[in-house]
């Protein structure tokens, strides 16, 4: 062999380039491919794939969304309509001044039926609990819980699974919704939004998937707790009425209380506003009215009381989408919070249950 | 020594203040067939929810294949197939398709996973149904397929837990009969918690008789028998009629068998008697029944099985 290849220098020259080329380009990318299929996060993440999609088409395919998702969709496109149709060009032409008219789509309407955002803080959280409440109760009354859990997929997955299904469902739902509202406005109207109206409503968005993910790991954690997918989703709507009725009954009660009279020192009527606006922020409802009436209302300058001093000097103009998002930022972290809180919970219970093949 | 596929060592679970399963220790060898016997509630899902690490172990260890379950849960179920009691299946989705979810969550690759729930589909009898929804099953259908759910990701050891409640006595026979054949076809290692007796004599190797989380013996069925009846190991049961020839009365026959040596228990009745001993007597009895003048209808020596060995230890159970 050698003595051919010293024979003719063209062979050499092939021999040459051919090895490098041989080696180079394919071989060290095959070798990773391998690599990773053997690598420990491909096993782990492939099972857990498989069930996120599992979960995806589970909640897809079923009544329960199909008719949850029919009723938020036409109760939104009522709205928009019985917005567009005589409204609109009013609202318009009112806020010739305001640059952000392309909002109020999201938030004005002719008041015969509540504008976008109430449908969606009012039905969000029905959407969220209908889609937990019988996540892990249900498996466990099947008897699938134990048989899933016999294979080699880490309990957490199961949770997580659930969850994140439940999640990318709810943007799937939101983000549809956002764009026909977003859509069918544009054709009505026929202007554009501008890039920062189109961007709020995307935070909006964003910030409302955030919302009812809360829900949805509220219920999750009542569906760990309770056996009965009916206690479950009971438990869930009684703490979405709690929340939404009694707690600000309770709220007023207490503010009534401290009410200063009209002489009160200032240090009284300051302290007396800070308590009506604290003893609501542990509301997920109240977090998130605030977060959307600052996010869709650009004119928005402050969600807690403001003293004089603070205002002096402002101009009475719309805040850019940073300010208004670094607004919202302690009730976004508070959503955040409680939505973590929730699904802390729920890994404490689920994690060292004992999983029994049927109750 | 043949190599160990399960072993439990002083394994101890406690609900509160009652103790499910006490300082258990057994261990299964490959490719065996072992029958966890026992009552309801006798601690035997419990341990095996352990040996699955599905439930906390308080103390003590198991091993299945060598892996301690405790820490490394998901290493044993890649190798443990586990039929729970009264299997559940997702029913809006066809059989193949809960199988190939299974096996989606094994890692099996999606091709081989198709081909592997074809061949296991097969081997239990459900190709017909392969395409049907899990809804329309009957019990038995699901139970093989609780059984194909088993062997899909090819496991080391099998464990049942109670696999044939509610089957029909037909359907437990070609059920028991697969886990066998596959047992004996891939050498795998099956645990089989039941308290059904006739199967657990038919199926398996070896058993454990199971009572309030403790294991009051182990080993193969006919040794147990010794192990159990090494007192009086040897029961007589016979009838006799009067004759004109008679010279005692039914009551001093009693008597007098009783004295006989090497007999324990006497129990007569109308004429049937019942004799527990410690050899053989029916030689010594019944000529001693023809000298009083008896007419001898029937002597028949008593086998042991597992129904006897099973009730022995509840009677066991309940002097203590």
């Amino acid at each position: 062999m050698k003595s051919t290849l010293l024979k003719s220098g063209i062979d050499r020259l092939n021999t040459i380039i051919k090895i490098p080329s041989f080696n180079f380009p394919t071989n060290p990318f095959r070798f990773l491919r391998k690599e990773t299929a053997e690598n420990d996060r491909s096993l782990v993440l492939s099972p857990f794939k498989a069930m996120v999609q599992k979960e995806i088409t589970d909640h897809i395919t079923n009544w329960r969304f199909i008719i949850l998702f029919a009723i938020i969709t036409l109760a939104c496109l009522g709205t928009l309509f019985s917005t567009l149709s005589d409204g609109m060009k009013v609202l318009v032409n009112n806020n010739s001044e305001n640059n952000f008219f392309f909002l109020n789509l999201f938030t004005k309407s002719d008041g015969t039926l509540p504008p976008y955002f109430v449908f969606v803080g009012f039905l969000g959280p029905l959407f969220g609990i209908s889609l937990g409440f019988d996540a892990i109760s249900s498996e466990q009354n099947r008897g699938t819980l134990s048989r899933i859990l016999a294979q080699p997929v880490p309990r957490d997955s199961i949770l997580n699974a659930k969850f994140l299904a439940g999640i990318i469902v709810i943007s799937l739902m939101f983000f549809t919704l956002s764009f026909l509202v977003m859509g069918s406005g544009l054709i009505a109207i026929g202007i554009p939004p501008t890039a920062e109206e189109f961007m709020r409503i995307i935070v909006y968005t964003i910030l409302s998937i955030v919302y009812v993910s809360f829900w949805l790991n509220l219920s999750i954690l009542f569906s760990v707790r309770f056996r009965q997918p009916a206690t479950s989703a009971l438990s869930g709507i009684a703490v979405w009425l709690f929340f939404t009725i009694f707690y600000p009954m309770i709220a007023n009660l207490i503010i009534k209380g401290y009410e200063p009279s009209q002489y009160a020192s200032p240090k009284a009527i300051y302290f007396y506003q800070k308590l009506k606006f604290y003893l609501v922020q542990i509301m997920p409802n109240e977090l998130f009215d605030e977060i959307t009436s600052a996010i869709l209302v650009p004119s928005v300058r402050s969600l807690g009381p403001l003293t004089m001093e603070q205002m002096q000097g402002a101009i009475p103009s719309s805040l850019p989408l940073g300010q208004s998002i670094l607004l919202v930022w302690p009730q976004f972290t508070g959503l955040i919070a409680l939505t973590l809180l929730c699904f802390l919970l729920s890994y404490i219970l689920f994690m060292k249950r004992e999983i029994r093949s049927r109750g | 020594m043949a190599e160990k596929s399960i072993e439990i060592i002083g394994l101890t679970k406690k609900y509160g203040e009652y103790v499910a399963v006490d300082n258990l220790t057994l261990s299964v060898e490959k490719g065996e067939i072992f029958g966890l016997l026992g009552p309801n509630g006798a601690g035997k899902s419990t341990t095996i929810l352990m040996l699955l690490g599905l439930t906390e172990i308080d103390s003590g260890s198991v091993k299945v294949c060598g892996i301690d379950s405790s820490k490394y849960p998901l290493e044993v179920k890649r190798k443990v197939g586990y039929l729970p009691e009264d299997v559940g299946f997702y029913t809006d989705y066809t059989g193949l398709q809960n199988l190939m979810y299974v096996a989606r969550l094994n890692n099996i690759p999606i091709e081989e996973a198709q081909k592997t729930a074809l061949e296991t589909l097969d081997e239990v009898g459900l190709t017909e149904a392969k395409d049907k929804k899990v809804a329309s099953y009957s019990r038995g259908m699901r139970q093989r397929l609780g059984l194909a759910d088993v062997l899909i990701k090819k496991p080391k050891v099998i464990i049942l837990d109670e696999p044939t409640l509610g089957l029909d006595p037909e359907g437990v026979k070609k059920f028991l009969q697969l886990i066998v054949d596959l047992s004996r076809k891939k050498g795998i290692t099956v645990l089989f918690s039941s308290h059904h007796l006739h199967q657990v004599q038919q199926l398996c190797d070896r058993v454990g008789i199971f009572v309030k989380g403790k294991l009051l013996a182990e080993g193969k069925i006919s040794s147990l028998a010794e192990q159990l009846f090494s007192k009086n190991a040897h029961t007589l049961e016979g009838s006799v009629a009067e004759t004109e020839k008679t010279s005692l009365s039914m009551k001093e026959l009693a008597q007098k068998m009783e004295e006989m040596e090497g007999v324990a228990q006497v129990q007569m009745h109308d004429g049937r008697f019942v004799i527990t001993s410690k050899k053989d007597m029916s030689v010594p009895v019944s000529r001693l029944v023809v000298n009083s003048g008896y007419g001898l209808h029937s002597l028949s020596k008593k086998e042991y099985g597992l129904d006897d060995i099973y009730h022995q230890y509840f009677q066991e159970e309940k002097q203590i």
